[in-house]
């Protein structure tokens, strides 16, 4: 069964996108240069872009139908979202932030369930903190783990790794790993090596275009953008 | 120290009660105004932006004749008012907070309107992603966010409302123990033979509440500030 199901095109200025795939379960990467088209791709999946035509599901819900008029606006997609730089409310500690998602989706509280991803992020000691002056890997792990707690039905993760230096990328990327059971992933990266890793399944986007839908393999035949 | 007569207490008290209420009357309308100012295009927003910057610009009379006209007793909005919701505004508070309000709309809004726009919208994006509607990421994200500009423009309109003159003496007169604020009080002193001592007591309590209300305003940013820098 497929998890995802996404057939949309959108243009944008000279830019077009014109993409389609299915991803099962597990850690879908969206692999391809910088400037593929990959963000829109997973904004369109969020409910923060509008695609001019196509449709897309999740499990057997619909969430953007341009012929059934169906646009499910991003608050009530229930798809978790970690950005490439965080984007942490910097005016919530860090305890408050990870139940931003929970509150606004009007989820009942799970201490039990809090303290388990807490743990698994290992972050248990910033809770008190503001975000202002956490280490941009310890940033990342809240986002993560913010994204998780709202219970999504799909975390999509646009170039989590990219803001942080190489230490920061070995120090995080485990966390990642321990998250593949956890829930399913869409995972955009540029990094050959970082997917290598954590991928399950490859989509490779190359000027807004699916260009191949396969394994691992597909990492290898890559061109120099990936280091 | 300052020895004031009750008189002198009285046109105080009202001036501060006039400047709070019209603050606090105003800053809705003020905070929605800079919202759409800051976030909407939409026709006729120069025109909006440029009527409530009107006040600014036109001499205080003119403005305080214009309240005269439409919100005085026999005026369309006041007579409206007053004979549906019995709210009567000529020569009354009321009509000097009204006064005053609209003379601090503009500073009100411009700073929170200039402390929406900073906003990262990234941040309501992300917001969106976690559940929050459009109102809950208002109010959870944008607002909490632009409180300094909301506490700069708040204290702006206050200090412009104590201090207004022209607008409300046109509007509501000067009438001691109702619409003789702080301000008209001096003005009345000074026209007045062997008011000198009476107006500079004034002057001096004007100085010392217009600092008071600075050195707050300055602790209330810096601590806004402080949250989302520190810990």
């Amino acid at each position: 069964m497929s998890m995802l199901a996404v057939d949309v095109e959108k243009r944008l200025g000279q830019f077009s996108i014109g993409a389609r795939f299915k991803t099962a379960a597990g850690v879908t990467a969206l692999f391809g240069p910088s400037g593929a088209g990959k963000t829109t791709l997973v904004n369109m999946i969020a409910g923060l872009v509008t695609p001019d035509r196509g449709r897309i599901t999740i499990a057997d819900a619909v969430l953007f139908d341009s012929q059934e008029r169906i646009n499910v606006p991003a608050h009530r997609r229930r798809i978790g979202y970690v950005f490439q730089e965080g984007r942490l409310f910097p005016h919530l500690s860090v305890a408050a932030n990870l139940d931003y998602g929970r509150r606004m989706s009007a989820l009942a509280a799970d201490p039990a369930e809090t303290k388990r991803i807490v743990e698994l992020l290992d972050i248990g000691h910033l809770l008190d903190r503001r975000p202002g002056k956490l280490s941009g890997g310890e940033r990342q792990r809240i986002a993560v783990g913010r994204a998780l707690l709202m219970r999504p039905r799909l975390l999509l993760l646009d170039e989590p790794l990219a803001a942080l230096d190489a230490a920061r990328k070995r120090e995080i990327l485990p966390y990642l790993e321990r998250l593949r059971d956890e829930v399913p992933m869409v995972y955009v990266s540029h990094h050959a090596g970082e997917l290598r890793r954590i991928a399950t399944s490859v989509v490779r986007i190359d000027a807004g275009q699916v260009a191949a839908v396969g394994g691992k393999e597909l990492l290898d035949a890559v061109d120099a953008d990936a280091v | 120290m300052l020895d004031l007569t009750p008189d002198e207490w009285t046109a105080i008290l009202l001036s501060l009660r006039i400047a709070l209420v019209a603050t606090i009357v105003a800053l809705p309308f003020g905070v929605a105004v800079a919202w759409l100012l800051a976030r909407k295009d939409f026709w006729g927003k120069t025109l909006l932006d440029g009527v409530i910057h009107l006040p600014l610009v036109l001499p205080p009379v003119v403005t305080g004749y214009l309240l005269l006209i439409w919100f005085g007793r026999r005026g369309p909005i006041g007579a409206f008012l007053s004979d549906n919701f019995g709210i009567v505004f000529s020569f009354r508070w009321t009509g000097a907070a009204l006064a005053c309000g609209i003379m601090g709309f503009p500073l009100l809004v411009r700073p929170i309107r200039l402390a929406i726009e900073a906003v990262d919208r990234r941040l309501e994006q992300a917001a969106a992603t976690l559940g929050a509607n459009r109102a809950w990421v208002f109010l959870s994200v944008t607002l909490p966010l632009a409180l300094p500009g909301l506490i700069a423009g708040c204290v702006l309109c206050f200090a412009k409302a104590l201090g207004e003159f022209g607008a409300t003496i046109t509007f509501v007169s000067n009438i001691p123990g109702e619409t003789q604020t702080i301000s008209a009080a001096i003005y009345t002193f000074t026209q007045t033979p062997g008011g000198d001592e009476a107006a500079s007591r004034l002057v001096l309590v004007a100085i010392a509440i217009s600092l008071v209300a600075l050195v707050i305003s300055e602790w209330l940013a810096r601590r806004a500030g402080m949250r989302f820098h520190g810990e």
